[in-house]
């Protein structure tokens, strides 16, 4: 029970219950469809920037818990930041999912997630929204998929 | 009430190691995901690891007596899925990768040629997607509509609207006879007399019937009958298509290779006999051996009384989760194959299937490979526990208590 306690923190469990960010941008400057076909589950991530900046994003789907807290609290992480510190911040996600690292000082609450290390099955879960909304800002049409 | 019978669960365990593993030193796992897969007893193990290792050679091709060995242990296999299945001849026996294949090699080789544009191809909305993307792919080639006849909320065959849409445009009929993601036992017998009475065709996905029951496929009148080794507790990637002598005469092959013709020049290539026209290259010989094993265990099994067990293991499980207000569950047709099927307000299936799998319950949670059978249930994904004839209580009760985790977890 104490490793789904670490993956079901109750950060994860509120998000996964009530996402942040759950809307549609009208008139989102990017947009991308993420799709994790072992579970079906499916994102869609809306964008608009300022410049090099994200000034918005949101997401719309249905998904785990794993999957939706990630894309809710990812939402909350990026708003602000360059296409180049999300791409790190990405760089560190990914990191913290897959490895046995300390999690690195800018992934603040995203630290969270050092759980999902535990349950290989379940990284695709966490990284979804970050392949779907990294396909958005290159502006990508193809849909993005966790294979 | 399985001690009336003569089925013995205990007897059945003994002759799977799997259960033996998990009573050692790990911590047993309930192994719920039956439709999937199912274990295999020793006996197919054996028969794999002695074809590999006392006769390995290429069958029909050499006259050392090692392929003689080897081909006569591959053609065995064949003689025993005939009467297994009550085949009338042999012949009709095709070997095949499983039933995905074995619905393929029916709608490229005997349905294709059928096909005009309007002409319709009718199945259910239970299909495995093994059973509804060839017709789409057949449709697609040749401008035919695929029909899909729609299911009550019970998860029932709507047999008013089969009628309905069985019509003199119906070229082709295919249903599956279990269904693997609520467990709904069709009408198959009914359905081929329907189907019968306008001249029609009819393939029974017969994958998930094939461990629950005894099959006969001249009683049952089927044109077609395909299923898969692996879930009957034989190898992967071995199945069956069995196909009436005379439809399959005047079908051409399905792949060219070798084994598939008995002459070739550079003009003009004369098919073989049935059923090697259809098994081009290398067949899958020990895979073969392995079902014919698996299928002479069958035969050993009081499979009323296993089915009677899997019906209290139903109903145990069912019970169990109607406690529940909360818990729905999908598909609760009258007459049905061991397999419950629920989804829980706020908790997505896949949460469940990791919870459970720490509790080490080893259930099946996503889509089920039948996307339009959910859809109308109005759910994308599903938690499915799905029951073989080994299978226990106390293993029900291991799903049971994993479920009141979930919940404990997610503050329900
Ligand atoms: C009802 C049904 N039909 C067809 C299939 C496909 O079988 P296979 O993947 O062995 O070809 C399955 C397997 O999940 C099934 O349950």
């Amino acid at each position: 029970m104490s490793e789904l306690r670490d993956l079901y923190q109750q950060l994860i469990l509120d998000h996964g219950r009530k996402p942040r960010n759950f809307r549609v941008i009208e008139n989102a400057q990017r947009e991308a469809d993420g799709h994790n076909p072992l579970c079906g589950d499916r994102i869609h991530m809306f964008v608009t920037m300022d410049g090099e900046t994200i000034a918005d994003v949101s997401f719309q789907g249905q998904g785990c818990a794993i999957s939706t807290a990630s894309a809710s609290l990812l939402t909350q992480m990026v708003k602000g930041m360059t296409v180049a510190q999300t791409k790190e911040l990405f760089g560190h996600f990914r990191e913290l999912v897959t490895k046995p690292v300390e999690p690195h000082e800018s992934l603040e609450k995203l630290a969270v997630f050092s759980g999902v290390r535990e349950f290989p099955m379940r990284v695709k879960c966490a990284t979804l929204s970050w392949h779907t909304l990294l396909a958005a800002l290159k502006g990508e049409d193809k849909v993005a998929t966790t294979e | 009430m399985s001690q009336a019978t003569g089925f013995s669960v205990d007897a059945i365990r003994n002759d799977f190691p799997f259960f033996a593993r998990s009573s050692g030193t790990e911590p047993p796992l309930a192994y719920l995901d039956n439709a999937a897969t199912a274990q295999k007893p020793q006996c197919v193990l054996d028969a794999v690891l002695d074809l590999y290792r006392d006769a390995t050679s290429n069958v029909h091709r050499g006259v050392h007596r090692l392929s003689a060995e080897a081909t006569r242990r591959y053609e065995n296999a064949r003689d025993i899925v005939q009467r297994y299945i009550h085949a009338h001849d042999r012949c009709e026996i095709v070997f095949t990768r499983g039933t995905t294949e074995s619905v393929n090699l029916v709608a490229q080789s005997y349905v294709r040629p059928l096909l005009g544009a309007g002409d319709e191809i009718l199945i259910t909305q239970m299909e495995h997607h093994s059973n509804f993307v060839p017709w789409q792919m057949v449709a697609e080639q040749t401008g035919a509509v695929v029909r899909v006849a729609p299911v009550t909320p019970q998860g029932e065959l709507d047999l008013d609207a089969w009628r309905a849409l069985l019509t003199e445009r119906t070229k082709f009929v295919s249903v599956v006879h279990t269904s693997n993601a609520i467990g709904t036992i069709n009408p198959v017998a009914e359905i081929v007399r329907l189907a019968h009475e306008r001249g029609v065709a009819v393939l029974v996905d017969g994958a998930q019937a094939m461990p629950h029951q005894r099959v006969d496929v001249q009683a049952l009148g089927a044109d077609f009958f395909a299923f898969s080794g692996h879930k009957v507790f034989g190898p992967t990637g071995i199945g069956v298509l069995y196909g009436k002598q005379e439809l399959l005469d005047d079908m051409p092959p399905y792949q060219g290779g070798g084994d598939m013709i008995k002459l070739v020049s550079l003009t003009n290539t004369v098919w073989n006999d049935l059923p090697y026209k259809f098994e081009a290259g290398t067949p899958n010989i020990a895979g073969a051996v392995g079902l014919g094993a698996a299928l002479e265990w069958m035969k050993t099994i009081d499979l009323d009384g296993a089915a009677l067990h899997e019906r209290a293991l139903h109903d145990d499980a069912t019970a169990r989760l109607r406690q529940w207000d909360d818990v729905r569950l999908i598909g609760t047709a009258a007459h049905k194959a061991a397999v419950v099927a629920f989804v829980m307000d706020g908790v997505h299936p896949h949460d469940i299937g990791t919870i459970l799998d720490q509790a080490r319950v080893a259930i099946r949670t996503g889509h089920h490979c039948a996307q339009p059978l959910l859809e109308s249930f109005g759910v994308h994904a599903t938690a499915r526990a799905s029951f073989a004839l080994y299978n226990t209580h106390e293993e029900v009760a291991a799903l049971a208590a994993g479920m009141a985790q979930v919940r404990e977890l997610f503050g329900a």
